[in-house]
Formats: structure tokens, sequence, C-alpha cells
């Protein structure tokens, strides 16, 4: 995992783009560095999409700066376009293109040696397909071949929007591991998903953004600590002295119980120990137990203050 | 921007095969104007002799002929617009910009796939025009197609102005037919434009319709093309004029 240690192959700085007067988004700065995943999360017009584009060259910010792999994407925009990968949120293709002729076609179109479309094809589940037109796909077909499209020309940098919508959880895990193939060959990856669980599975790095600005960057797992310390135990006994014996965890929040079954909310990384060392300590016996950690949704729900699907 | 030719020429050929795969878009612009020959140079009497017609009317030699040329580019410039519509709502365009592919290239791609269409359309009416209706004069074929290319190249670039501006793909036809259909409306080809008041004149000749009408029913009628180098200047430059604007117009999403 490369995090933080790479050359930066995207910077942004300060950029803004409005609609209307609607600010999309609204003073991002950014780097991502060579060999990570980067994610953008935030819920739905958050200004992800608008963000990329803007990176990717297709669309124009009303100020600010961005370079992506020492290319200004707008003057530089067709070199750019040799050197990454681009799946967009929404797209089509014309609808009686066959999903071979997509392929042959996107590899025709760089200078630069292209991956193998048929193997292309083949990892992404779609080598019987080849002869279809693009209208009789089904949607998680479709994106998969938009994924193949971002892939053929073996870009530096790949920039993925919302890459598993529509697929079945099957798919998404496949789906994944290509792109930590991708990772581990060396190039970067720049994504946007809503899905917490994507984002902490897969990105090295996360930046939540809300209302077109960025609020925290950093990894899923200092994310969480940082900015959501407390845990929680769940486990079951029959002990009836346990409630008392509970009540002497320090860093203790608090208790909540269903008959034999108790949760017990505390803060800091040791709480769990401190939770165990009081059942040792008391011969309290259980037959449950397990600990609760808090996810990236926690802390969106504490960084914005609602929750990202609301 | 400069046109590169990378990918040009796949696109152009993946664009004609996918054209063709719609059963009645294909069928719709080649067969009708065709079958429209037919019917309308059976209809019209043919005894109109050469000398008292001054402009290249509807009941002139070649009126038929030129009319359903003119239907041919026409229905071009209409399916030209309604693809571009299609491609920009369903995010086609957006996609095809993200790739090395320079917009030119994209556009230049479809009007080759509708230059294609027009000369083989043309060429199947001339086929069963042979057989079914001879135009009775030895007509120059050849210099006919090429003038009619030249006209439907020119028209297709008001095309692209027109595909500019069209809000949803929904409207892309019928906004498309309301521009063109005034044009050949005006062109000379139902009415001398001598025959029009003066203001109308005026516009009949701001519009590219009305030369590729003179230059289409000229070369029909057997005049040299150095006769009708005004027509084929005036049709680069209504080319050129709706380049430049729709270039500055055009939107890609
Ligand atoms: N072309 C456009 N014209 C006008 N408004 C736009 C346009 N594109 C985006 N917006 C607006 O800008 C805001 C940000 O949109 P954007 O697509 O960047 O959000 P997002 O974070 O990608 O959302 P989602 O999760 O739904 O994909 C939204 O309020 C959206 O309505
Ligand atoms: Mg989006």
């Amino acid at each position: 995992m490369a995090a933080t240690c790479g050359r930066s192959v995207i910077h942004v700085e300060h950029i803004r783009k409005s609609y209307g007067t609607l600010r999309a988004v609204d003073e991002i700065s950014l780097d991502v560095y060579e060999g990570e995943i980067f994610g953008l999360i935030g819920p739905n017009g958050a200004g992800k999409t608008t963000t990329m584009e803007c990176v990717e060259g297709i669309r124009t910010p009303d100020s600010g700066t961005i370079t992506v792999l020492g290319l200004d994407p707008f003057r530089d925009v067709y070199q750019l376009q040799e050197r990454i990968g681009v799946q967009l949120q929404q797209a089509q293709l014309q609808k009686r293109i066959k999903v071979w002729e997509a392929v042959h076609l996107w590899a025709s179109l760089y200078k630069r040696k292209t991956a193998s479309g048929e193997q292309l094809l083949e990892q992404l589940g779609l080598a019987d397909k080849r002869d279809a037109w693009f209208m009789t796909l089904s949607g998680g077909q479709k994106q998969r071949l938009f994924i193949a499209l971002a892939l053929i020309n073996d870009p530096e940098v790949v920039f993925l929007d919302e890459l598993t919508t529509g697929l079945d959880p099957q798919a998404r895990r496949a789906i994944w591991d290509l792109v930590r193939g991708i990772r581990d060959r060396g190039k970067t990856v720049f994504m946007t998903t809503h899905l917490m669980e994507e984002a902490e599975r897969l990105c090295d790095r996360v930046a939540i953004i809300e209302r077109g600005r960025i609020i925290d960057v950093d990894t899923p797992e200092r994310l969480v600590v940082k900015n959501c310390p407390q845990r929680t135990v769940v486990l079951a006994t029959d002990d009836s002295g346990a409630a008392e014996a509970f009540g002497r965890i320090p860093r203790l929040d608090s208790v909540t119980r269903a008959d034999a079954r108790f949760m017990l909310h505390g803060s800091g990384e040791e709480f769990v120990t401190d939770v165990i060392q009081c059942l040792s300590d008391n011969h309290v016996r259980v037959t449950d137990f397990r600990t609760v950690l808090p996810t990236l949704e926690d802390v969106f729900l504490k960084l914005t203050g609602h929750s990202i699907r609301e | 921007m400069p046109l590169s030719t990378r990918g040009l020429f796949a696109l152009t050929w993946l664009e004609t095969k996918i054209f063709l795969r719609e059963p009645l878009g294909a069928i719709g612009s080649m067969v009708v104007p065709v079958l429209a020959f037919l019917v309308l140079g059976r209809a019209l009497p043919r005894t109109v002799p050469l000398t008292a017609t001054p402009y290249a009317g509807l009941l002139a030699p070649g009126g038929v002929p030129v009319l359903v040329s003119i239907l041919i580019a026409n229905s071009a410039v209409l399916s030209l617009v309604a693809i571009i519509s299609i491609y920009r709502e369903g995010g086609i365009l957006k996609r095809l910009r993200a790739t090395p592919l320079r917009p030119p290239t994209i556009l230049t791609a479809h009007v080759l796939v509708k230059l294609l269409l027009t000369a083989v359309t043309m060429a199947l009416m001339t086929l069963v025009g042979r057989r079914y209706f001879s135009p009775g004069v030895d007509v120059p074929v050849i210099s006919f197609a090429i003038a009619l290319l030249i006209g439907t190249w020119s028209i297709l670039s008001i095309g692209f102005v027109i595909a500019s501006i069209v809000p949803t793909a929904r409207f892309a036809q019928p906004i498309g037919a309301f521009i063109l259909y005034p044009m050949i409306g005006l062109s000379g080809l139902f009415a001398p434009l001598s025959a029009f008041p003066p203001a109308l004149r005026t516009v009949a000749r701001l519009l590219p319709m009305t030369y590729v009408v003179s230059l289409l029913g000229g070369i029909w009628r057997g005049e040299g093309w150095l006769a009708h180098l005004g027509d084929i200047g005036a049709l680069v430059v209504a080319f050129v004029v709706c380049t430049a604007l729709s270039s500055r117009v055009f939107r890609w999403e």
C-alpha cells in the first residue's frame, strides 16, 4: 500500500465549479499519489462526479488548477486521454454496437500499445457476450463493458465513477479484485462510491465530500480511529453478578441489556481489553462474545450529521 | 482544432454498420426517396420542352430527379440531426470524447456515413430510373452524383447547427423538418425565384438549398461545372459559416 509515500499524480488546487447559482464544487483541493486507490465518498449531489470530470478534462472548473501526470487536463487533453482510462457514471454506447466492436474501436483509438481486448472481456465475464448488441446487455454487463473500455489502453491512472453501481455482490467482488490488481501493477485509481463498504475494503485513502467541500481525507482506518473512538462489546451471560461487575469497567459509557444479552458501550482502543479483563477477574461465563467496531458509515454520520443514504 | 484521422475510418465504418442494423432508418432514408422518384416520375408529364422552362422547375426536364435528390439530401440531414441528438442525450458523445478522439473526428465520421448513404441511394435511384423511367436525354449521372454529394455535404453543416440547438432528441426531427422544408419551398424548385416578391427573393438567395437546386438542375441539363462555380462557391461559404457557427454553439452533453 502506497498511502502517502508516492509521487503525486493528481494535484487539485482550490477548484470551483458552479451551475447557475448552485456551487457544485466549492474550493476543493486534493492529491492522489502514485499506486494508491483513492476514493471520493459522499451523498448524491455532493460534487463527486463534477470534481472527477474536471480532473478527466471533460469539464472545465471555473477557477483553480489541476495537474494530472504533469499535464493540464484542459490544455493537454489529448495527451492526457492517451494515458488515462475513464469510466463515466452515466454513459451509453450506440444501441446496436456489438461488445467486441466497442472494444476494438477503443483499442484503435490509442497510440500506445493497448491491453488485449479479448482477455479483458474474459476477465470481466463478458466473453460469451462479445457478439451481443449493447442494448441487449443487462445493467451490470454494460457496467463491466465500460470498465473494460476504461482499461483498454493500459492506463496509468484509472477513473472509476460509481464503478459497482448495479452489480450483484459476486460481480462486485470480482470488480474489487480487478481494481486491486490494477493498483498492484503500480497504476493509480481515482474512484467515487457511495458504498461505505466498498470504500472501506478497496480504498487506500478516502476523501469525504459534502456540498462541494472536502470534510476530511485519510485512510479508512485512521478516519474511524480519529472520528469514532467508541467500541461496543456484545455478550451473553447468565451470571447474576455480571451487571454489577461491568459497572467497574473503566471508560465504560453505557450498558444496554435485553435478558441475558448485554451491550457494553465504551471508548478508546483499550476498551475491549478492559472488558475481557473484567470477565476474567470476575469469572463470568459467557455464551457469546463479539465486538462491534465503528465503520466509515459511522464516521460519515458523525462528520455530516446524517447518513449517506438520506 | 486539427482533424485527426486516427479512428476516423474505424468509426465511420462502425457507424455505417450500426446504421444499417436499424432496418426502419435504413429503409426510410434509402427506399422512400427512390419510391417517390418512381411515383412522381410516372405521374408528371414529361412533354415540356427544354427551352420552354427558364428555370429548373418541377415540370422541367430533371425537375423530378432534382426534387428527389433534394429529398435524399434532406433525409440525410434529418437523420444526422436525430443521431447527434440521441447520442448527446444518451451520453454517447460524452463517452467518445473521453478518449483521444478529437471532436471534429467524431462529427466527420457521421458526415461520411451520411454522404455514403446519399451516394448509395443515388445509385439505387439511377438503377431503378434507368429501368422504369428513362429520363429521355443523356444525363451526366456521375457529375450529377458529385453535385449531389457537394450539396449534401454543405447542408449537413446546417444539420450540425440544428443539432446544436435542439433541446432533446424528441424534438430533433420536427425542428429539423421545420427548418429544412421551407428552405426547399423557397429553393426555386416549385416556382422561379423571379416570381417571388423581392424580400422573399433575398431570403431565398441566402439559403444554401437554392444553390443546391440550381447546381443539380444545371448539371442535369448538361451545363458545365464552370457555369455553376457561383453555386459551388455559395455552398462552400454556407459550409464554412455553419461549421464555424456550430463549433461555437455545439453542446456535447
Ligand atoms: N450539467 C449540470 N448542470 C446543472 N447542474 C449540474 C450539472 N451536473 C451536476 N449538477 C449539479 O451539481 C451538483 C453536483 O453533482 P454531481 O454529479 O457532481 O454529484 P455527485 O456527487 O456525483 O452525485 P451522485 O452521487 O448522485 O452521483 C448536483 O446538485 C447536480 O444537480
Ligand atoms: Mg456522481
